[in-house]
């Protein structure tokens, strides 16, 4: 379908020019620049030498900036982890229903995927806070006699990742659900499988790319969203982007900040490369 | 038997804690009671605050502007560019597809953090300006995807009798092409203005001192004091966000869950 114009350049191509340039000047220009930055040298009061370094890599070779890489992964795991125990059973389940309740329910996963996370931290707040809802309701319960003072504190950061995070995991995971051939756990079942046993070789199995994929949705934004860390979590948990978000806006350290960002996309490349190379398929699976 | 009716408790049970706080802020905005723990009847005060509140109003008017703004580029960009990209067969188009689509891909601090460095090395000024290039690129993504798709659904043959009939391909993409993605791209459209309506990080790194969005203003108070006024904030966000995400749907004729 390659046609030309009276002067002979594909129209196709004018039509893509706009997305070509911008991609060029707003994308690969600014992402080649934060690779520079990387190896340059701070200026002494405000912005950058020109002068090529590694000293910025070799800082985050320390132990306090090893630790925060360190934490924020143990973080990120850990709100993974828990974002699978909830969202798999959640797209499993889903993709079993009717198609009348299928289309109900994502329809409802709508709106808290769409709605701004920033927003919805702000209800867990009114829960977390001293005396809130929570508190109120587990001393009124007699579970507990003392206000339990949960904002601030890792647990509701994990609580707030999870709960930002998760609609993406159930979407991956039924879509790719709802794709499968449930025929073949039915014969796994018939040739004497116990359900758990059919559930493992079978079902698991044909959701991978789904899990997984939800896996790479969930893991890149648990070490970047220094927003919810900073709301839910006062300034007790640092994450790789609150380090990021911290050299750049108060350090006024860049090239540091851009070695951060550098090894993070590193990380970030690495598991999509990893996603692919495992499922074989090129397009994220439940993702645009 | 026992176990639809578990796997239907389940699906319930997440979707209440989903719901829980987003129920309590709307509950909370029309709370007469300052603390927000304690229920003191119902009150109107808070929205009555924010329509007096002039930097409120301000924000609102820059979200807006920002919003219609970058959303109106990346429709021209990202439609021009999924249906440009689907008649060529150049060596770079992957590469360029990629990139393309690397800003929703990426942790959006690294959005943030490349946008504020590479801004400020070529000199743009802090403001609304930045914010819209950066919030187009982000917007950009959700529009091509959705014409890609759309286009790929298609019938190839109707712009084929077209062309065959004599039409010029500009004349093929706005009498045939064009009214057939119609949907597709309002539906982007409107994804993006949600999406850049919501946004927080990014613009935190790219706005001037004098340009406040909505989001951060939200972002800073809840850093600072928080007020009863934020909750009424956020339940009109709410809304405003339903509203688009429906309509969206409604147009795009398309579950979420589809890849």
């Amino acid at each position: 379908m390659r046609r030309s114009n009276r002067r002979g350049i594909p129209h196709g191509f004018l039509m893509s020019l706009p997305m070509y340039l911008f991609t060029l000047f707003f994308v690969l220009a600014p992402l080649c620049y934060m690779v520079i930055l990387s190896f340059l040298t701070r200026a002494e009061v405000w912005g950058v030498v020109h002068e090529v370094t590694l000293d910025n890599y070799r800082n985050i070779l320390t132990p306090v900036y090893l630790k925060t890489f360190y934490e924020s992964l143990k973080l990120a795991v850990i709100c993974v982890v828990l974002i699978i125990l909830t969202g798999y059973p959640f797209g499993y389940f889903m993709a079993k229903l009717s198609s009348t309740w299928k289309r109900r329910v994502s329809m409802l996963l709508m709106i808290p995927f769409w709605t701004s996370a920033l927003i919805r931290m702000y209800g867990w707040i009114i829960i977390f806070r001293s005396n809130g809802i929570l508190d109120k309701l587990l001393m009124g319960l007699h579970i507990t006699k003392e206000p339990l003072k949960l904002l601030y504190t890792y647990p509701a950061v994990v609580v707030g990742m999870v709960y930002a995070l998760v609609p993406f995991m159930i979407f991956a995971v039924y879509s790719s659900a709802e794709k499968m051939d449930w025929s073949l756990v039915e014969a796994a079942r018939d040739l004497g499988a116990s359900p758990a046993k059919a559930f493992f070789t079978v079902t698991l199995r044909l959701t991978m790319p789904g899990l997984l994929s939800g896996v790479v949705l969930t893991f890149i934004p648990s070490m970047g969203l220094f927003f919810i860390a900073d709301i839910l979590g006062g300034n007790k948990v640092v994450l790789v982007g609150s380090l990021i978000q911290e050299q750049l806006m108060k350090a006024r350290n860049w090239p540091f900040a851009a070695a951060l960002s550098v090894v993070l996309m590193i990380l970030t490349s690495l598991i999509i490369w990893l996603y692919r190379r495992v499922t074989k398929v090129r397009d994220l699976e439940g993702f645009y | 038997m026992r176990r639809i009716a578990f796997s239907k408790l389940y699906i319930g049970l997440v979707l209440v804690i989903m719901y829980l706080p987003i129920l309590l802020i709307v509950i909370y905005s029309f709370n007469e009671s300052k603390i927000s723990s304690v229920w003191g009847g119902f009150s109107l005060k808070w929205y009555e605050m924010l329509r007096t509140d002039r930097a409120m109003h301000e924000a609102i008017k820059n979200s807006l502007i920002l919003g219609a703004l970058s959303c109106c580029a990346a429709a021209i960009v990202g439609t021009l560019g999924a249906v440009g990209m689907s008649r060529i067969k150049l060596r770079t188009k992957g590469a360029v597809e990629y990139l393309s689509m690397l800003p929703i891909m990426i942790p959006e601090i690294i959005l943030g953090m490349i946008f504020m460095t590479f801004f400020a090395l070529v000199g743009l000024p802090f403001g609304m300006t930045t914010l819209v290039i950066a919030h187009t690129a982000f917007c950009i993504p959700y529009v091509y995807m959705m014409v890609k798709a759309r286009l790929a659904g298609m019938d190839a043959s109707l712009m084929e009798a077209a062309r065959d009939l004599g039409a010029s391909p500009w004349r093929v993409f706005f009498d045939v092409t064009l009214p057939l993605i119609a949907p597709a791209v309002m539906s982007g459209m409107l994804l993006s203005f949600a999406m850049s309506l919501d946004d927080v990080v990014i613009s935190i790194f790219v706005t001037g001192a004098e340009t406040n969005t909505l989001p951060i203003k939200i972002y800073t108070q809840m850093k600072t004091g928080l007020t009863p006024e934020i909750n009424a904030l956020c339940t009109i966000m709410l809304g405003v966000t339903l509203i688009i995400v429906t309509l969206s749907g409604i147009l795009g004729g398309r579950k979420k869950g589809d890849a």
